[in-house]
């Protein structure tokens, strides 16, 4: 029931680093898309000389594939002072034209073959036999949802408790001052975004191997934009954004099947679906809570300009 | 003169490189990008039919282009065209069906509530930018899978039952003209294309000749001066972006009563407001440089569907090059640079 959460665990992971160093990336978006075909064209290419260890070499790709993609938008972003909403449409543009060119090229048609391996599913013992809870969060889940819950206490750790961490903080909220003492903003503002790259491009893998087993031009149809309002509705932080998305997974779960639940069934599938968006936006409200993004997001760093 | 010229160079430059890399692209993918390139424009201008269906691409592309245009010039970014253009298209089709008028009412009147519901989506990114300080790219973000979901939820279970499709406008709120079909081969184009010169127009005259206008811009150039002049910040926001939402309804309009007649449950987003954004921001956020842009892109896209016929090259290469021409203007900075560089070099 949770798995749709994990692809937006991890997009949103790297929507926290990039945004945290003061760089907007809309691009999640495509940067997904571009992580869904490398994960979906290696499992179909590399499936038998792998077995089943192939979506996770998949999503290996797929990460390499994403970071080097967001080079695009980082060099825009950081060095040619590009406005990065801009940038950021322009890659989710890019991305979806370059991948389904592709897959014309490759597979002649408007979608690729459809997979063969795919991630293994667990009953996670004792937890599974929990009324109610149990059948929701840890029956017949995939493995790769409670490693994406793990990262996220991995991120949270490297964002507050190491030096590159604060580094990504300090740039997000005051490059000058950061500047001053020493740091190199383009760097870790470079480093930031290659990160979310890599994020995206995994979340994005995740999602098609698990749900498409396939990729087409509506594969990722909007996750990446789930995955950055699981980010803001988790108000930057790591574990807030990894808690939204689970929030968020479910209910998209529940808008599929949730009309074959005694409970769900009376609520018409579309408040599910619209519930993360409109979550959102009243949380950037501010009525529960206000939901600040750091300072310095969307703003170029230039050297010496006051 | 020179002035003009200027504006002119980086956009300029941007279009060329984007037609440069995308004839990269083919030629290692063992293309012809001249054979490629060929059959695009055949595909814009090559017969009446094809001149036809170019005019009925440029027609959303124009509206959708200055719906993003406007809300720039108040320094706003309206990255919601695509959900107002979907909620404009429904809110035009369910008048078109609905009612029983005569045309000089009921033309009318559709298309005003294509443009009044895409002004009602717009307004509430604006009225929280006024009154919370939320920034409207997220807000127009959320809204635009909302009016998604939301409007294919009312085509299936209250326009029809469960139908994937509504039925079709009655002829009375029609835009289709007999009299372009005939002279284009049949082809879709439609009245549209009037009411988005007449757009072109307003938006020229409202921005550059009223009161009104003049605010907009100041609040766009500088809030805080505009604040201090006696402006209200406030109003303008949520003026410009009600503004702009109601040139993307109209957008919608035109597909919803010209171009199909009907309202269709949809798997994605037409991508229309995306491609509004890159239209706008080529076309400098002007009256004219939209038309233009909008030339060109629509142009683009609709020569698109002709490359795969001729030469086999997929039409998605058409959207790499207008990515790639979004991300060389955005990176202008970029090209200023090469220029000043070219510049020294040739003195």
């Amino acid at each position: 029931m949770i798995a749709l959460a994990a692809p937006l665990i991890f997009t949103s992971l790297g929507g926290v680093f990039s945004e945290r160093a003061g760089v907007i990336n809309i691009g999640l978006e495509g940067l997904m898309v571009i992580g869904a075909f490398t994960g979906i064209v290696f499992n179909l290419m590399f499936a038998d000389v792998f077995g089943e260890w192939t979506p996770w070499l998949a999503v290996l790709a797929a990460m390499i594939a994403g970071l080097l993609f967001s080079i695009l938008h980082a060099v825009a972003c950081i060095t040619f002072r590009a406005d990065q909403t801009v940038s950021g449409v322009a890659i989710n543009l890019l991305a979806v034209g370059l991948t389904m060119f592709l897959v014309k090229l490759i597979f002649d048609k408007g979608q690729t073959d459809r997979i063969t391996e795919t991630f293994p599913r667990i009953d996670v013992p004792l937890l599974s036999d929990i009324p109610f809870i149990g059948p929701i969060f840890f029956a017949n889940g995939y493995y790769i949802v409670y490693i994406a819950i793990l990262i996220s206490f991995v991120v949270w750790y490297v964002l507050y408790k190491t030096p590159f961490g604060l580094r990504i903080r300090a740039v997000g909220e005051h490059p000058m001052a950061a500047d001053t003492m020493g740091v190199n903003v383009t760097k870790i503002r470079y480093a930031a975004v290659l990160l979310s790259g890599a994020f995206g491009g995994i979340g994005g893998a995740i999602y098609a191997t698990i749900f498409s087993n396939e990729f087409n031009h509506a594969t990722i149809n909007g996750q990446g934009f789930m995955a950055i309002a699981a980010m803001i509705f988790g108000k930057w932080h790591p574990i807030g954004a990894m808690g939204a998305a689970l929030f968020f997974g479910l209910a998209q779960s529940l808008s599929i099947v949730g009309s074959s639940l005694p409970f769900f069934k009376d609520i018409p599938s579309v408040y599910l679906l619209i519930a993360p968006y409109v979550l959102t936006i009243i949380a950037l409200t501010g009525f529960i809570g206000r939901a600040d993004a750091p300072k310095a997001s969307g703003q170029p760093y230039i050297k010496g300009k006051r | 003169m020179s002035k003009y010229l200027s504006k002119l160079t980086s956009p300029l430059i941007a279009v060329i490189l984007g037609l440069v890399v995308g004839a990269i692209i083919m030629l290692v993918s063992g293309y012809d990008p001249v054979a490629g390139y060929g059959s695009m424009v055949n595909g814009i201008i090559g017969d009446s039919y094809y001149v036809g269906e170019s005019v009925r691409t440029i027609i959303p592309y124009i509206l959708a282009g200055l719906a993003v245009a406007f809300a720039f010039r108040t320094g706003l970014f309206n990255i919601g065209v695509e959900g107002q253009l979907i909620v404009g298209w429904l809110a035009a089709v369910w008048v078109g069906i609905a009612f029983d008028l005569p045309r000089i009412i009921h033309l009318p009147l559709a298309i005003l509530a294509g443009a009044a519901a895409g002004a009602l989506w717009a307004f509430i990114p604006g009225y929280l930018k006024a009154k919370f300080r939320v920034h409207e790219v997220i807000v127009s973000i959320m809204l635009n899978y909302t009016a998604l979901y939301v409007t294919n939820y009312l085509i299936r279970n209250v326009m029809t039952d469960k139908l994937d499709k509504t039925e079709r406008i009655a002829d009375t709120a029609s835009l289709r003209s007999p009299f372009f079909e005939s002279i284009t081969d049949f082809s879709r184009m439609h009245w549209g294309i009037v009411v988005a010169i007449i757009c072109v127009i307003i938006m020229w005259f409202l921005l550059e000749r009223t009161k009104t206008g003049f605010e907009l811009k100041a609040v766009g150039f500088n809030q805080h001066a505009s604040e201090y002049a006696g402006m209200s910040v406030n109003k303008n926001i949520i003026l410009s972006m009600v503004i702009s939402g109601a040139f993307a309804g109209l957008a919608g309009a035109m597909e919803g009563l010209g171009t199909f007649g009907y309202a269709a449950v949809k798997g994605g987003f037409t991508g229309m407001g995306f491609d509004g954004i890159a239209v706008a921001l080529l076309g400098a956020n002007t009256a004219i440089g939209v038309v233009l842009a909008a030339l060109l892109f629509g142009g683009l896209k609709a020569g698109a569907l002709n490359m795969p016929l001729e030469t086999g090259i997929p039409s998605e290469i058409v959207d790499i090059v207008i990515a790639l021409i979004i991300f060389f203007v955005a990176s202008s900075y970029f090209i200023r640079w090469i220029a000043a560089r070219f510049k020294k070099g040739v003195k």
